[in-house]
């Protein structure tokens, strides 16, 4: 009995410091935005009418946009309309900014997840490889292709990409999301596409999906796979240096064992986090990438925003970031504690 | 420290796991070329600026080109002609004598995408909403003397086939035809739309996305920042296009629209850059056109710094400008000489570029302003191409003259908000007219009725302060000119006198670079978005 009761405790305590610490993240970012938002040397009745607009339409604007209020009314303003999710509209599509990041968040959620997947299937297992061959040519060929991923700039590779595989070899799809001719053939459900025309059964849509986001996510997960190989690989040989491992051979467990299970199961618990940083990364949007494959992404939503000075925008688009690491590292910390029995 | 070894059978499956990465990177080959692609033109062109569909609200190129297609006006301006209007929706119009009251005859048989007949009630809401609603382009009927309080007076249909609109001041007729014959005169279906307004909004939160033309196409589908489809209307009252869809992908960046065109995913590009132009003018599989458009590139010279408000100084800012040869060595094709305010195309436009690079000109100009040695003065340059590296060019002219030019580079809102409070020095800016008339480039750069900070139109020439009651008297008087003729050579002596004296620094007018691939005919460009039309384009 006291022991239930210890453990609801227990619990709300945990929940309502989530509670606060989400709250005060939460007013930071709403802060740094709106001042950020007035600091700069745009003024946002301009951004919203244009630069032709009659003194009287600029006016009204003014008003409609609450800048003819005090400083501290303004942000309370924006604060209490911001809690209850409503980012206003957004200046550059005149749609609300909730609408917009539902329609570019699934195009940055599909990319990045498929890339963040590519990265983890070839990045933890070559950096595993080049732990346990340390020094020999399979860790400097690992390496070598890790700092290349690393150090080349990703809008010369996306070019690259785009001339190699696509114009001269045709083997996978050009820019955008689908082919024109797949318009309107799948409803949307979740707005990824892949998934969509999954659930719709509408399999050569899905395959065009398939070859359209192939490129663009084999390129960004080149450099997800650089860092997670390079992390793997020092976290590995730290693992493989311990006196547990001399123990497991010494027992005469296979080679095999005790890499994958024994150093490679204690390196997943640090890799984890590693994983989650880069993915979250990687759902951030990548302007670059999102440019050459002309895809529609977070990425280029918020950095045109910016572009334009549509602050509604960027706050709803820095939100959405926010909450997408809020979200992984409440993902990370659940893993933690599989992973790692003392964390139990 | 024992080296770990891998066991041959777990290096094995690390290698196939390697493969079968590398295989789903590469050698998806899943993707099959076009089905019909006949019945379809794809233009890859960077259209995130779209927001909006409605008539009465677009007031972006992108938008407007979609316009002029989706919708239809009541007269029709060729785009190789743009000044000789001829009929569209209206099949006939008469004015009355005293040149304040136009009558419509409106083209019986016509017929808007919902099906309803076009009749004069449509024409007449149309006018009247876009009045109301007062957006972005409300201003250009504005210049007809309409306001929300009197435009159900001055516009209104008196028969179902009859339209007539009366003008509260004199003004001249091609300018009356010139402004309803821009995106703004759109014909809305006024029994399609009616219904769906919402809070006085006259249906625009419903027309932002949808479409009540009578235009040769209609929008099927339009996805923000990526993709527009416009499918064929079949009952065209001029006849059904020859294609039967047109597909807008937005493609942001030069180098991918370029890929795309030569491997036949674009049939035609819309935003190349100087080098991928280089590059595809030696493909025998693509065509290249240039036409010249409205915007001009100009230095605005801000009177209020005291060295620039020197009429020598001015001059010799005219003289220090290499422009042929910035043309030729960063715009490359893409913008071409021109020094006067009105663009190549327009009633009363001049072929005069007078000014040259001249140092020693401009040397002695100085010398004759008390500045032989030069002087320092800052440029406000949106950072982005051609003004950044137009600036980068004039400042080394500049210099040749012992003007230290200091280079402010900002993001087009940001150097727009200082230009429009008057704290600039020179402002390099780019302008494009409205409208396909005269008078919108005129009151831009050559009309300040009020100099003041309080002044309610602070077009170019407030801006820079340039206070100019004669010239502003010159520009009234154009505007009202009844004869044609005699309309045009008013704007040209303007222009000429204009060159010498004003703070403007007119330089290049904007040229469109487009890419087509060999099979594609009948895309035509007109001067300004207005005027782009796809109803004859088609694919061999």
């Amino acid at each position: 009995m006291d022991e239930t009761r210890h453990r609801i405790r227990e619990r709300a305590e945990q929940a309502l410091k989530l509670l606060l610490s989400l709250t005060v993240t939460f007013m930071g970012l709403l802060a740094v935005t709106f001042f950020i938002g007035r600091v700069v040397p745009i003024d946002p009745v301009l951004a919203a009418v244009g630069d032709r607009a009659s003194a009287e339409s600029y006016a009204q604007a003014r008003r409609e946009l609450g800048l003819d209020r005090p400083l501290y009314q303004q942000f309370l303003i924006y604060a209490s309309k911001a809690l209850r999710g409503d980012f206003g509209k957004s200046v550059l599509t005149s749609n609300a900014v909730i609408d917009d990041i539902k329609r570019v968040f699934p195009a940055t959620f599909e990319l990045a997840t498929l890339a963040a997947l590519l990265g983890v299937l070839v990045g933890v297992p070559a950096g595993v490889a080049a732990a346990a061959k340390k020094g020999s040519w399979v860790d400097h060929g690992i390496r070598f292709v890790g700092l290349l991923g690393y150090s080349v700039p990703i809008f010369w590779l996306g070019l690259m990409g785009l001339l190699v595989f696509y114009a001269k070899l045709g083997i996978v799809a050009g820019p955008g999301r689908s082919d024109v001719l797949f318009e309107g053939l799948v409803p949307t459900v979740t707005g990824a596409l892949l998934l969509d025309s999954a659930l719709a059964g509408q399999w050569e849509a899905f395959r065009d999906a398939f070859a359209h986001i192939i490129l663009p996510a084999s390129i960004l997960g080149v450099f997800s796979m650089a860092y997670i190989s390079r992390m793997t690989r020092s976290f590995m040989l730290e693992q493989l240096q311990a006196e547990y491992v001399n123990t497991a051979r010494i027992k005469g467990l296979s080679e095999r064992t005790v890499v994958w299970r024994h150093a490679l199961g204690n390196a997943w618990v640090p890799l984890v986090t590693v994983i989650a940083l880069s993915y979250g990364n990687l759902l951030e949007g990548s302007i670059l990438t999102e440019v050459v494959f002309a895809w529609p992404g977070l990425g280029s939503y918020i950095t045109n925003s910016l572009m334009s000075a549509d602050m509604n925008a960027v706050l709803g688009g820095t939100v959405m970031v926010g909450i997408v690491f809020i979200a992984l590292n409440f993902i990370t910390d659940i893993l933690y504690k599989r992973l790692d029995p003392r964390a139990r | 420290m024992a080296r770990a070894k891998l066991k041959g059978s777990s290096f094995k499956r690390l290698a196939t796991i390697i493969v079968a990465g590398l295989l789903l990177i590469g050698g998806a080959e899943l993707w099959a070329a076009g089905a019909s692609k006949k019945d379809m033109v794809v233009m890859a062109w960077q259209i995130d600026e779209l927001i909006t569909f409605d008539p009465a609200e677009v007031y972006e190129l992108a938008g407007m080109e979609m316009m002029a297609n989706i919708y239809d006006r009541l007269v029709y301006l060729p785009s190789d002609k743009i000044d000789a209007p001829q009929p569209g929706l209206a099949e006939s119009w008469k004015v009355s004598a005293d040149g304040q009251t136009f009558t419509f005859a409106i083209r019986k048989g016509a017929k808007f995408h919902s099906g309803n007949p076009v009749t004069a009630e449509d024409v007449a809401w149309s006018v009247q909403r876009a009045i109301k609603l007062n957006k972005g382009p409300a201003f250009i009927l504005g210049e007809l003397g309409l306001t929300p309080e009197n435009v159900d007076q001055l516009a209104k249909a008196t028969d179902p086939y009859t339209f007539t609109l009366t003008i509260t001041k004199k003004l001249a007729q091609s300018f009356v035809i010139n402004c309803l014959g821009s995106g703004v005169g759109s014909v809305v279906d006024k029994k399609e739309v009616e219904p769906k307004a919402a809070g006085g909004d006259f249906g625009n939160a419903y027309l932002k996305k949808a479409d009540a033309g009578s235009g040769p196409f209609k929008l099927t589908t339009w996805k923000p920042n990526e993709l527009v489809l416009l499918d064929a209307f079949p009952g065209y009252w001029r006849g059904a296009p020859s294609i039967k869809r047109v597909a807008l992908k937005h493609v942001p960046e030069s180098a991918t629209q370029r890929l795309m065109l030569e491997k036949g995913d674009a049939d035609v590009a819309r935003n190349l850059g100087p080098e991928d132009i280089a590059a595809l003018s030696a493909n025998k599989d693509v065509k290249i056109r240039n036409v010249a458009q409205g915007a001009i590139y100009y230095l605005g010279l801000n009177q209020k710094n005291p060295n620039l408000a020197k009429p020598e100084v001015r001059e010799a800012l005219k003289w220090l400008v290499d422009y042929k040869g910035i043309e030729q060595s960063v715009l490359k094709g893409t913008r071409v000489v021109h020094q006067s305010f009105l663009p190549a195309g327009v009633l009363g436009a001049i072929d005069s570029n007078p000014y040259s690079l001249d140092v020693a000109k401009a040397k002695a100009l100085l010398a004759k302003a008390g500045l032989p040695k030069g002087f320092k003065v800052t440029m406000d340059v949106t950072n982005s191409f051609p003004t950044n590296v137009i600036a980068q060019a004039i400042q080394a002219d500049l210099a040749k003259a012992g003007i230290e030019l200091e280079i402010i580079p900002g993001d087009n809102k940001q150097t727009l908000t200082k230009y429009r409070a008057r704290n600039h020095d020179i402002y390099i800016g780019r302008w494009s007219p409205d409208y396909a008339d005269p008078h919108s480039n005129t009151q831009g750069f050559a009309w300040n009725p009020d100099n003041s900070d309080s002044s309610t139109s602070k077009l170019l020439a407030w801006r820079n302060s340039w206070d100019i009651p004669e010239m502003t008297k010159k520009a009234e008087a154009a505007l009202v000119e009844g004869d044609t003729a005699k309309r045009a050579k008013m704007y040209k002596d303007m222009q000429l006198e204009h060159q010498k004296t004003s703070p403007f620094v007119i330089m290049y007018q904007d040229i469109w670079v487009i890419a087509e691939r060999g099979g594609v005919t009948g895309f035509e460009v007109g001067p300004s978005s207005d005027y782009v039309y796809y109803r004859n384009i088609s694919i061999k």
